[in-house]
Order: C-alpha cells, then structure tokens, then sequence
C-alpha cells in the first residue's frame, strides 16, 4: 500500500475499474466485485453507521466480507467476530470496543447482549444504494484473537497496518481460495489481496468440511490458496485434494517444516510455494519463496528494511508498520516494548546460515530442568512417510516432572515396525529428553477454527 | 480362567523388569542383573529412564504409584520399586 494516501476499501475497488468477472463467493452465494460499487449489503443503511463502533457478528463469512468493504471508510471502527467466538464473550468484547452499533445475518445473537443504537441486517442480497461513501473517518480494525485461555484480545489495525504487504495491482485473473476464516489474520489478507486486486475469493461456509470446500474452490478453478502446515496437512488426507491444481500455495500461521513443504511439492507439482510469518500483533513480516523451512539469517538486522527484525532472548522481535497499534480493554495496552518492537513469542534457532522455529516461548515442556518445544519434535516426526500429522505435549511425570508424548496420525493402520521407525528416528535426530516416551497412534487430531494444532499449554 | 493373586504378582512384576530391559536397551543403558536389592541408583539408569518408565507403567495399569497423594518416599532398591506396582495395580 501506498503510505500517505487515505483509501478506503471502497475507494480502492472502484478505482480498479471493470471487474465484472471477479466475484466474492460463499456455497450459497456469489457477488460479483462490480455489483459492489453501486451496491449495498446492508439494505443501504450504511449512512447509519457513519462514525459508529460496529460489531459485525455473521455466520457467513461472505456477509462479513460485504460488510466490510461498505463500511470501511465509514466506521469508527469495525470488529471482526469470527464464527466461533463463544457468545458469552460478546459484551467484553462489545465494551472494550466501545460497540455502538452491530451488523448481523443471525435472527438473534444470545442473551445478555447490551443494547445498541443501531441493529442492520447484512445479506448476501445486494440492493442498488446511492449511499454516501465518502470515507470520512480512518477506520479501525479490531481483531480478535484467542488468548489460550479465557477472554480474547483485541487487537487494533487499520487498512494501511493490514495491507502493508499488499501491493495494490489489478489482477482480475486470480482466484483465491482460503482454509482461514476472514475474519481471522491469515484469512483477512486473503480477502484484503483479492479487493486490492480486483482478484476472486472462494470463501468456506461456517462449519463446511475440507471436501466439499475443495469441490467448490476445484469448481472455480482456484489459482491461489492459502492456510496453515495443519489445514494443508489435513487437505493432503482428503479424499478431494485432487480437485484443486493451484500455481501458487501459501502456508503461514504455524511452523512450516520441510515434511510439508516436500509433501506439496510432490502432491502438486505445478504450483509455486512460499510461507509467510506474520502473527494478528506483529503483521506481516516476511515471505520465504526458496521452497525451504525457516528462513535466510541474513533476514534478520537489516536497517533500512520496511519490517525490522531481530533476535531477543532467542525470540523473534518485529517493528513496522504492519503491526497492531495496542489491545483495546478497559486499559488500552502497547504491543510493542519501549524500542517499537513487538515481542512474537516465537523462539528462533540459528543452524548454518538460517533460523529455524523452534516453538513458543509459552509452549516449552520443561523435562527435568530441560527444555523442549514440542514443535521441534513434531517437525522430526513429520519426517517418516507414514505420518500425517502428528501432536507432541506435555504428560506430568512424578521423576522429571514431565515428560514427552506424542499422538500421530498415520496414512495407514499402524504396525509395531513403524513404532519403532518412529522411535529410531527421533532418537538419532534428537536430544534425548526430547525423544517421546509414548508414542499413541490416533485417528485424527484436533485442528482448532484458528486452523492452527489445538494446544494445551502446561 | 481365574487368575491367581500369584499369577497376578508374578505378571506385574515380569512387565516391571520387561521394561527396564526395554528403557535400557532404548537408552543405550547397560543394565546391572536385575535383583531384588539392588538400588536404583545403581541399575544403570538414569531419572529420564524411570521416567520413561514410569509413565508406561500408568499406561499399562492405570496408576502411578509415585504420584498419590500420601508422600511415600521414591522406592530405593528394585524390589521396592516392583512392590509398589504390585501394591498399586493389585
């Protein structure tokens, strides 16, 4: 995005021009981006909202993404529900936001949700408006994003921290898919690209299984499709991973390791993959195309770069502007140290001339005063053919106080032969107390709506 | 078929030694002949390889000996530590 120049969402779709073939599509609905232009969502009641806070809770993803391109511009603020936020949490939300107004396909949200100025009905169905779209106010964003336990946080952006990576170019020819929710970080650039480019999104509808997403995004012809190592890991299990032959393939979210990276190439050998690092606190922060895990270390400590990066206490630091301003609450509280940097919590290791993720800071199993992340050990596991996607954590233990295991999920029954391939390799690749104790083959894992490997931090 | 409390006690502690042999041989350990006195300590392996062990044993019975509520102290010799499986998962 250009810096300097005030644009809203709107703005930047009606100076792309002629994008009658690019269309916004749900599994009941498609909007072509033109209908946009001169079109309204909400029953034209936009004006309603000028100024206002407005919370948009929809199920469908496609309603939110309406919204969002007539409202921003014209909001305060806009505050992103996923599907899955627990109804309990909305008044937190609602207060810390400072929510005046709510935009809705639900026929009611729950109980106990205060009362607003202003309740608008958001639909696929697209009535001709000759609003007012004047973009008067810099909206904010505000994302949320799942502490592991508890409340969320409110995360604060703006169309210029969101889009920095973005590059605003026409490209009608496009045709996004994505696992993400929109409504979440790496679904959201998604969307952001597919507007700023004039591109097609094929969105996924709220609880659709992978299959019956990847029929619809194989029946659009998806050219570019992104999600996280788990998303795609559980895509290479479906059944209809076939349908899709995209040229380009993005991972970001979790760690990538180089099982995965080798499993695509393989399964789709055509298409270009990269992964991205970017987290909802510290934005977008860099792609790595080279088809390898980690990243280059000369990434890191560049000085005139537009995302600065470097290493902390074994942590990876980010400053730029693509990073959230502050969490909204009661207090509003900084993201960034006193330096500008935002801590990632993602803990590097330096191996040759690249770093590697070895976890979260707040991940670590300590196995008698000794330190391991479960995701190391999960990229070794990864390794062996048979292995899907596997689930290392933390079991107390009376002697070290905890120990490794490890739940995996195979390609095909398990056999004692694999067990034991299993144990020979983490055991010739790793550190003794990070080799798993037990090794539970399961026939499935638990991939939270954040697309991301459920964790139980200890 | 009715199982003997003997038969109990002897299939409890032949999955004891089995693994120990077993830890060992993972660990690359060389494990001391396994008797009833003999300490712990002196087995050959280490508190990662009790771990290990330990937590394959609450797999296998359901109970960890070491982690209940009265503060029984950590066995000392070999015949203690199989005891307070056969007490445990009797």
């Amino acid at each position: 995005m250009q810096p300097g120049r005030q644009v809203s969402l709107w703005n930047a779709l009606t100076s792309l021009g002629g994008t009658t073939n690019s269309a916004l599509c749900g599994a009941q609905a498609r909007v072509a981006l033109s209908d946009l232009v001169h079109g309204s969502s909400l029953g034209g009641r936009c004006e309603e909202l000028r100024g206002r806070s407005v919370l948009i809770a929809s199920t469908d993803q496609l309603a939110a993404a309406l919204a969002l391109v007539e409202l921003d511009g014209v909001a305060r603020r806009v505050v992103l529900c996923p599907a899955d936020l627990p109804v309990r949490h909305l008044p937190f939300v609602m207060e810390a936001a400072e929510v005046d107004a709510i935009v809705t396909d639900r026929d009611t949200l729950g109980p106990d949700i205060p009362s607003v100025r202003n309740l608008v009905t958001v639909s696929a169905k697209i009535v001709p408006a000759d609003v007012d779209r004047r973009p008067s106010h810099q909206t904010e964003w505000i994302l949320l994003t799942s502490g592991t336990t508890g409340l969320p946080k409110l995360a604060l952006h703006t169309l210029a921290s969101l889009a920095g990576a973005i590059e605003y170019a026409k490209n009608p020819e496009i045709v996004w898919g994505t696992f993400y929710d929109i409504r979440r970080y790496g679904g959201l650039q998604i969307f952001l690209r597919t507007i700023l480019s004039g591109a097609s999104l094929i969105l996924s509808n709220a609880k659709e299984p992978m299959t019956d997403y990847l029929v619809r995004a194989g029946a659009h012809g998806v050219t570019h499709i992104s999600g996280t190592p788990s998303h795609w890991r559980q895509e290479l299990m479906s059944a209809e991973a076939h349908r899709i032959a995209p040229e380009y393939i993005r991972l970001s979210g979790e760690i990538v390791d180089q099982a995965i990276l080798n499993q695509l190439r393989c399964f789709y050998p055509q298409a270009r993959i990269g992964h991205a690092f970017a987290s909802t606190e510290a934005g977008v922060a860099f792609d790595v195309n080279d088809g390898l895990a980690g990243f280059p270390a000369k990434f890191i400590e560049q000085p005139d770069a537009r995302v600065e990066m470097k290493v902390e206490d074994g942590s990876l630091r980010i400053r730029s502007s693509r990073t959230a301003a502050c969490y909204l609450g009661r207090v509003e509280k900084t993201l960034s140290g006193p330096d500008g940097f935002v801590d990632t919590g993602d803990m590097l290791e330096l191996r040759g001339d690249r770093y590697y993720f070895a976890g979260r800071r707040d991940g670590v199993i300590n196995v008698g005063g000794l330190k391991v992340h479960p995701e190391e050990v999960e990229a070794v596991i990864n390794r062996h053919p048979q292995v899907r996607m596997c689930l290392v954590h933390t079991r107390r233990n009376p002697i070290t106080g905890a120990i490794v295991v490890a739940d995996i999920v195979l390609d095909r029954e398990p056999s004692n032969g694999v067990r034991h391939e299993i144990f020979e390799l983490c055991r010739n690749t790793l550190a003794r107390h990070k080799v798993p104790a037990m090794i539970t083959f399961v026939p499935a894992l638990t991939v939270a709506e954040t697309g991301k490997m459920a964790r139980q931090y200890a | 078929m009715q199982v003997s409390e003997n038969d109990h006690l002897i299939s409890v502690r032949s999955e004891v030694l089995s693994q120990f042999k077993q830890v060992a041989e993972e660990q690359n350990r060389r494990l001391a002949p396994l008797v009833d006195d003999l300490p712990l300590l002196e087995s050959g392996l280490d508190s990662l390889c009790f771990a290990v062990i330990v937590a394959r044993l609450e797999d296998m019975y359901g109970v960890d000996p070491f982690s209940a509520a009265d503060d029984s102290p950590f066995p000392v010799t070999l015949g203690d530590f199989v005891k307070s499986y056969e007490n445990a998962a009797g």
